[in-house]
């Protein structure tokens, strides 16, 4: 007798909407966190805990949905010339909480496009990368991206996008409100010839499946929503729970995937609470969803899946921000954070084209370019200098209240050395072996954001931006952000370390997410991902999962 | 509420605070702001229970519901651990120094306070701002609290009578209210 049908590893999107399908046809479930519980009460009728606010010191400076940096060190490293690491602390952290990235996230839930999952086939190799064609396509993805949407919540515009793929049914919301910024940056980005569109987002615009309307509070991204206006991850976990199969068990850090005696069976997982007592749980299957630095993490101590290629192609987004300082308040506050997206830089044109040649590549592939709000006020002192120019900026809020931000999520193609593996010193608070991050961007992600941000700032200047300046992470070679503490990449979004694939060789999970040679360990996560896209993951995570545990069954 | 500093420790950081964040006709200095007590309050926050680590939620009541924030959330034992190894360094003990010792914020405050001198109030502007800066490490972080109390929630010491959020014209926290969409389309 087993402990559950299934034992799953991590409670954000992926574990939530795994949790979610399995429950819904039946089986019994053991989700383990690592992280504290702030979501929801675990006892019905699991309303929510209401700890989250908006309050920019604990949710932003003091790492209130983890992890600590100090507890759970993640180190960095650009190349193995480097040494053992240049950076130690936080790394790309996503929240360690129940509810996972999808906590903090401001729910921007764009689907890919169909060339996004053929993009070796649709545009050819690139010396020195990895691309490769997914094993799914978006003919098949189709339906769950349209039941992602409608489980989540999404708002949106169908025909807003002129780029984008086909799709079957409208969104289940409108858009939310236009916030004023990027009113001024997508009406400019129009009268240049682009293609801004509202974006869709995971956030209520109308009562939803019992949730409010989102009121605009601003404190959108790294904040975790106090209504519960964002359907991720709540939704999923809360209707999990309400089956009656479904146990969270939150602070329970999986060290370990037993596997049989046959080897070709996990028989469930080990976990550590936090007095750091061991446990067991026996399942019929393991679904890992730790998010991409975690899920290879664990693969690597247990020394399971593809040694070849387990913590390879790790890819972020190779972020570029062009930002607008304008002689007037935007008000960038109230509102989502963005409510508008355009997807030139992923679609080109012939300057892109023209751009890609004089590099000698085949393309320059972008990514969304986000319109949106400058940040919030300890932020924006800490980014400007102390002393007798310090009231003066904070009053005019140069750097906040007049200022918008694009932000371009730049598709980051797949390289062998960049990785995650264990860092041979560096450990957590449980004993474990950190991850350590080996990351360079290609060529291509840098000559793609110094083709862009030009053309971004003459977007922000035609909105009436009277000065305009950029920064990427990582940072251009030689750029201000070049130095320690900055250099590492500030994306959260992590893709692509135990990708998918036909081949058991070239790949560590098969085209269900099955690990090639123990096929009861499902991955939900983005570590699946073969390419990254430059679209954010989320929404791609979400219908993977639903694809992926719907097969279990 | 209980201070870790002294009085006198306490005069010569809102002196150097001020420095950083000085005071203009339309936007208060670090004093006003509260910046000392919310740094106090953050070197002695084991001093009361639940810490003054994080402030409650979901909303302050400034804007409808309850004023949760004053009551602050209780701590896991290993986030204890966590954020009084940062305060208080690690003081020797094998559990804080996993990761090598660790020097906290109190000794920090204590030998940047001591290095200014007895006498850094009654120096001259100019001779403040040579000897804050010969301190670069402790500038830096007595500069990022100081923006930290300046214009976060006044529920942690600092942003006195909400001074800081005035004076940048930002509402802060707006839970349960919110914003209208008229408010958030609209160029006023």
């Amino acid at each position: 007798m087993k402990d559950c049908d299934a034992v799953i590893v991590g409670s954000g999107p992926a574990g939530a909407t795994a949790a979610h399908v399995l429950t819904e046809a039946g089986w019994s479930v053991i989700i383990l966190e690592k992280g504290r519980n702030h979501l929801l009460e675990l006892d019905a009728p699991f309303g929510p805990m209401n700890h989250v606010s908006n309050d920019e010191i604990k949710m932003v400076r003091r790492h209130f949905l983890g992890p600590d940096p100090w507890l759970e060190p993640r180190t960095y490293r650009r190349t193995e010339a480097d040494g053992e690491r240049l950076d130690i602390g936080d790394v790309n952290n996503l929240p360690s909480t129940v509810g996972g990235g999808g906590f903090h996230a401001d729910g921007k839930l764009p689907r890919f496009r169909e060339e996004d999952f053929k993009i070796l086939s649709h545009a050819g190799p690139v010396e020195g990368t990895d691309i490769v064609d997914w094993p799914v396509d978006y003919a098949e993805m189709e339906p769950f991206y349209g039941e992602a949407e409608r489980l989540i919540g999404v708002a949106g515009d169908a025909a807003g996008n002129p780029f984008a793929s086909w799709r079957a049914d409208p969104y289940p919301m409108p858009p939310g409100a236009d916030m004023y910024c990027a009113v001024l940056t997508g009406e400019a980005a129009t009268r240049l010839g682009y293609h801004p569109y509202r974006a869709p987002t995971g956030v209520n615009s109308v009562v939803y499946d019992g949730r409010p309307a989102c009121n605009n509070c601003g404190f959108c991204a790294y904040y975790g929503c106090p209504i519960e206006a964002k359907g991720d991850p709540v939704v999923p976990l809360r209707a999990a729970l309400r089956t009656g199969r479904c146990e969270i068990r939150p602070e329970s850090i999986v060290t370990d995937v037993l596997i049989d005696r046959t080897g070709r069976k996990a028989s469930g997982v080990r976990y550590l609470d936090t007095n750091m007592q061991a446990h067991e749980v026996s399942a019929h299957h393991v679904v890992l969803a730790g998010g991409a630095f975690e899920t290879p993490r664990l693969l690597l101590r247990n020394e399971i899946g593809n040694p070849d290629v387990v913590g390879r192609y790790l890819s972020f987004h190779f972020q570029t921000f062009v930002l607008g300082i304008f002689d007037h308040r935007l008000h960038g506050h109230r509102g989502r954070a963005v409510t508008h997206l355009m997807d030139d830089p992923i679609v080109g044109d012939d300057a892109t084209a023209a751009a890609a040649r004089a590099v000698g590549l085949p393309f320059l592939r972008g990514g969304i370019v986000e319109h949106g709000a400058a940040g919030q006020p300890i932020m924006e002192a800490t980014h400007s200098p102390s002393g007798p120019m310090h009231a003066q900026l904070m009053t005019d809020s140069t750097l906040r209240d007049c200022m918008a931000a694009f932000t371009m999520q730049g598709e980051d193609l797949p390289l062998a050395t960049n990785r995650i593996d264990l860092d041979p010193q560096v450990t957590d608070v449980y004993g474990l072996p950190a991850g350590r991050v080996t990351y360079e961007p290609h060529h291509h992600e840098i000559a793609t954001a110094e083709h862009w941000i030009p053309r971004l700032e003459a977007i922000m200047r035609e909105a009436g931006a009277g000065h305009t300046f950029s920064a990427t992470s990582p940072a251009l070679p030689g750029t201000r952000g070049d130095r320690p503490g900055l250099r590492a990449p500030m994306s959260r979004h992590i893709i692509g370390t135990a990708r998918m694939g036909d081949d058991p060789r070239t790949s560590v999970f098969d085209r269900w997410q099955r690990l090639h040679g123990i096929d009861n360990v499902m991955c939900a996560d983005s570590s699946v991902f073969p390419t990254g896209t430059g679209y954010g993951p989320t929404l791609t995570i979400v219908a993977l999962a639903i694809r992926a545990a719907r097969a279990l069954l | 509420m209980p201070n870790f500093l002294t009085r006198a420790e306490r005069a010569v950081l809102a002196t150097a605070a001020e420095r950083l964040i000085p005071a203009t006709d339309s936007h208060p200095g670090a004093t006003a702001l509260g910046v000392v007590d919310y740094i106090d309050g953050m070197l002695g926050a084991f001093l009361v229970d639940p810490p003054r680590i994080w402030a409650g939620g979901p909303f302050s009541g400034r804007n409808g519901g309850d004023a949760t924030f004053e009551a602050f959330s209780p701590l896991g034992h290993l986030e204890e651990l966590a954020w009084r190894t940062r305060i208080e360094g690690s003081l020797g003990i094998a559990q804080r120094e996993r990761l090598g010792p660790v020097t906290g914020w109190q000794q920090d405050y204590r030998d940047g306070i001591a290095s200014l001198g007895t006498d850094f109030c009654d120096c001259d502007n100019r001779e403040q701002d040579v000897r804050l800066s010969a301190l670069s490490e402790f500038k830096q972080l007595l500069y990022v609290h100081a923006c930290e109390g300046a214009y976060g929630a006044p529920e942690y010491g600092g942003n006195r009578d909400l001074a800081g959020w005035n004076a940048i014209q930002f509402p802060g926290d707006v839970q349960p209210r919110g914003y209208t969409d008229a408010e958030v389309s609209g160029r006023e």
